[in-house]
């Protein structure tokens, strides 16, 4: 049964979605990218050297704990955060650059651009870029910027020119743009890290499989500590890549019942969200065909999410498929419910989860009291909560001095 | 099957006169659905060959700031696909001969449904579409279907297009070719003319369709220079520039109408100035 693990096809779709929905100008790049990836799969120094870094450089593997005071707070399921947050740089963000960079340095480019959120996805990139001596340029919209000044700050550290796009409404799409409209300008000397598992064939497939390391682990690790599979795994989705590398190497197995987390913001149907599979419609954006908040002419509509990483108007297309397929379920919690999971892991676990994750332990803490304790079910604990500090305190009326 | 098109009637009358034709683009409903229309229908009277009417899309990754500014305005205001091919029919009632090619991103043809979006076009007198992020590779979205409906899918070729990939672009491709001057967003700076010249003759080896150049042509002087080597120039954020800078839609109109008669008259003295250095 490998009806789920050997897509997508050579044109680059899962079902109808993904594709390469992009410029003339940028195919023959695409086309050779696509080649350097599928060679460097089978390139056994590729992969030592990958496996080194993830190593010693990241910081993996990243543990599987058992979150006992979640357990019992929440009184069902068993609990256990994978602890991506432990990751150099404080995400799984990290997992995907490593490789990106990897190969960009295989292919003689000399200057790597990204567009970044929550900045997550920006840090990490400066921070690859800074360890292999690449000239690193960010885009991150100009509301971004505002909203996570911290992560602005550290990719300035690193060494990376931050740009901010000020279009649309200066969040993570309107990046994306202006981050390909900078390849399509340099594409000769410039690699493209894009941070989730969307974009053009190869990116939704590569990104994915370089973060499949984390779902790997889980299953290793799970079966070393409980001798079986997990029943369930759960995980916040922006474009969606913390949730592809963890479900992606249990898709096969029938009984490991996966769910995915949308950001609801206001509501899913008060037209303030980021859930597009729950609120969207198929259409074509950023080089691939996908379900997007669009308006019925096909003009996308902006997200909103309390969270920056997970304020964008797409999804990966293989969640797309996935959600076609019935395989995965895709559920949505609200910024409300995610700052009242936010404070909860907080105070029962001792752990701040970015919030991102938060999104995910919120539909944790709907799911879990109502299963029995023998119910393993895993939590992509995907990122840390140091760089929402300021948020969170506006959201909960505190003031920094 | 598309054996007597305007653009085919076109381009041969063209040739006829020894001159390259000109191409203008404008965003349909940019900066207001009037203003759009006067600028759309005194276009061929200003000089302008073959029309360029931009399909606003909320997302234009290959276009620089002055295209992205002007489907924004065009947006605001209402503008919308349905909207677009109402604007080409109601030109047509008026003008059979000047060819309109719609140009934009796949995603609001996708939403407005392919086949309904063609049959619409085609009865509208749409004679041909530029679909920005529909590579070869997708031909069975939009490419194949529009012959079906004879309407004919313009190919950019780019800087990056190399000889072997060259033959899958021109595979299907009618109309024209429309070569991407540079690599980069529209309203970006053009490459030297020496360089140009030596793409478009390459590309002539591979294709008997027509050669459009643009990307970055601004003036009537870098319209007649290319002009001389290609079979048509296509002008665009310099015209969408007159409308972001205009202070009334009658300035805009007349600054749009004015900068192409500039261009029109150069393109048409290019290649029979005696001295083509001064042209």
């Amino acid at each position: 049964m490998n009806q789920f693990v050997n897509l997508p096809d050579a044109n680059g779709l899962f079902g109808s979605f993904g594709g390469r929905f992009v410029a003339e100008t940028l195919m023959p790049l695409i086309l050779e990218l696509q080649d350097e990836y599928a060679a460097a799969k089978n390139d056994p120094e590729f992969q030592r050297q990958l496996a080194y870094f993830q190593g010693d450089y990241v910081g993996r593997p990243s543990p599987l704990y058992f979150a006992e005071r979640l357990t019992e707070h929440f009184g069902g399921a068993s609990i256990y955060l994978k602890r991506e947050e432990l990751n150099h740089t404080g995400a799984h963000k990290i997992n995907n650059c490593i490789g990106q960079v990897l190969l960009a340095k295989q292919m003689g480019k000399k200057r790597i651009i990204a567009e970044t959120g929550a900045g997550m996805h920006g840090v990490a990139t400066a921070t690859v870029a800074a360890r292999f001596g690449l000239p690193c340029v960010i885009y991150m919209g100009s509301t971004d910027i505002e909203r996570q000044q911290p992560n602005v700050f550290r990719m300035k550290l690193l060494g990376a020119e931050v740009i901010p796009v000020t279009s649309g409404t200066g969040t993570l799409k309107d990046a994306m743009n202006e981050a390909l409209r900078d390849w399509v300008t340099n594409v000769d000397d410039t690699f493209y890290i894009i941070g989730t598992v969307a974009g053009p064939h190869p990116y939704p497939a590569m990104v994915r499989d370089f973060q499949a390391v984390i779902g790997h682990e889980t299953r290793s690790q799970m079966l070393e500590k409980k001798g079986r599979l997990p029943d369930s795994l759960v995980a916040c989705i922006g474009g969606g890549s913390n949730a592809m590398g963890l479900f992606h190497p249990f898709l096969n197995d029938p009984d490991v019942q996966m769910i995915g987390v949308e950001a609801g913001g206001k509501g899913v149907n008060s037209g303030l969200h980021a859930a597009s599979l729950n609120g969207g419609t198929p259409g074509v954006l950023h080089g691939n065909r996908t379900y997007l908040l669009q308006n019925e002419d096909g003009q996308i509509i902006d997200a909103h999410s309390i969270s920056a990483g997970l304020d964008y108007p797409g999804i990966g297309p293989e969640h797309a498929w996935l959600h076609e397929q019935g395989r995965v379920e895709y559920v949505s919690a609200t910024d409300d419910e995610a700052l009242e999971a936010f404070q909860i892991c907080c105070r029962q676990e001792g752990i701040i989860p970015a919030l991102e994750t938060a999104h995910a332990l919120a539909e944790v803490a709907k799911r879990a009291p109502r299963l029995p304790r023998e119910h393993l079910m895993v939590v992509n604990l995907s990122g840390r909560g140091d760089k929402d500090m300021m948020s969170v305190a506006h959201h909960l009326g505190e003031k920094f001095q | 099957m598309n054996t007597h098109s305007r653009l085919e009637h076109c381009f041969a009358a063209l040739k006829q006169q020894n001159r390259p034709a000109l191409v203008s683009y404008l965003t349909a409903g940019d900066p207001d659905a009037e203003t759009s229309r006067r600028l759309l229908h005194g276009l061929p009277e200003a000089g302008v060959d073959i029309i360029e009417l931009g399909m606003p899309f909320s997302d234009p990754m290959a276009d620089g700031p002055a295209i992205q500014k002007a489907a924004l305005r065009a947006l605001k205001n209402g503008q919308n696909q349905a909207k677009t091919l109402e604007m080409v029919r109601s030109f047509r009632e008026q003008n059979s001969t000047t060819p309109i090619v719609l140009m934009g991103y796949y995603n609001p043809i996708y939403c407005y449904g392919v086949e309904r979006f063609l049959s619409d076009a085609a009865s509208a007198g749409v004679d041909g579409l530029i679909v920005v992020d529909l590579p070869p590779e997708h031909d069975e979205e939009l490419c194949q279907p529009a012959a079906q409906h004879g309407i004919d899918f313009i190919r950019l070729a780019t800087p990056t297009t190399d000889a072997k990939r060259l033959p899958k672009v021109l595979a299907n491709a009618s109309g024209f070719i429309y070569y991407v001057s540079v690599a980069g967003v529209t309203g970006g700076s053009a490459p030297t003319p020496e360089r140009l010249e030596r793409s478009v003759a390459q590309l002539r080896e591979h294709t008997k369709l027509p050669i459009a150049v643009g990307f970055g042509i601004r003036t009537a002087e870098q319209a007649a220079t290319i002009g001389r080597f290609s079979d048509a120039v296509v002008v665009g954020s310099a015209l969408v520039d007159c409308i972001e800078h205009a202070s009334t839609p009658d300035e805009a109109v007349e600054q749009v109408h004015s900068l192409v008669s500039e261009l029109a008259e150069s393109v048409r003295a290019c290649r029979t100035a005696s001295e083509p250095q001064v042209c």
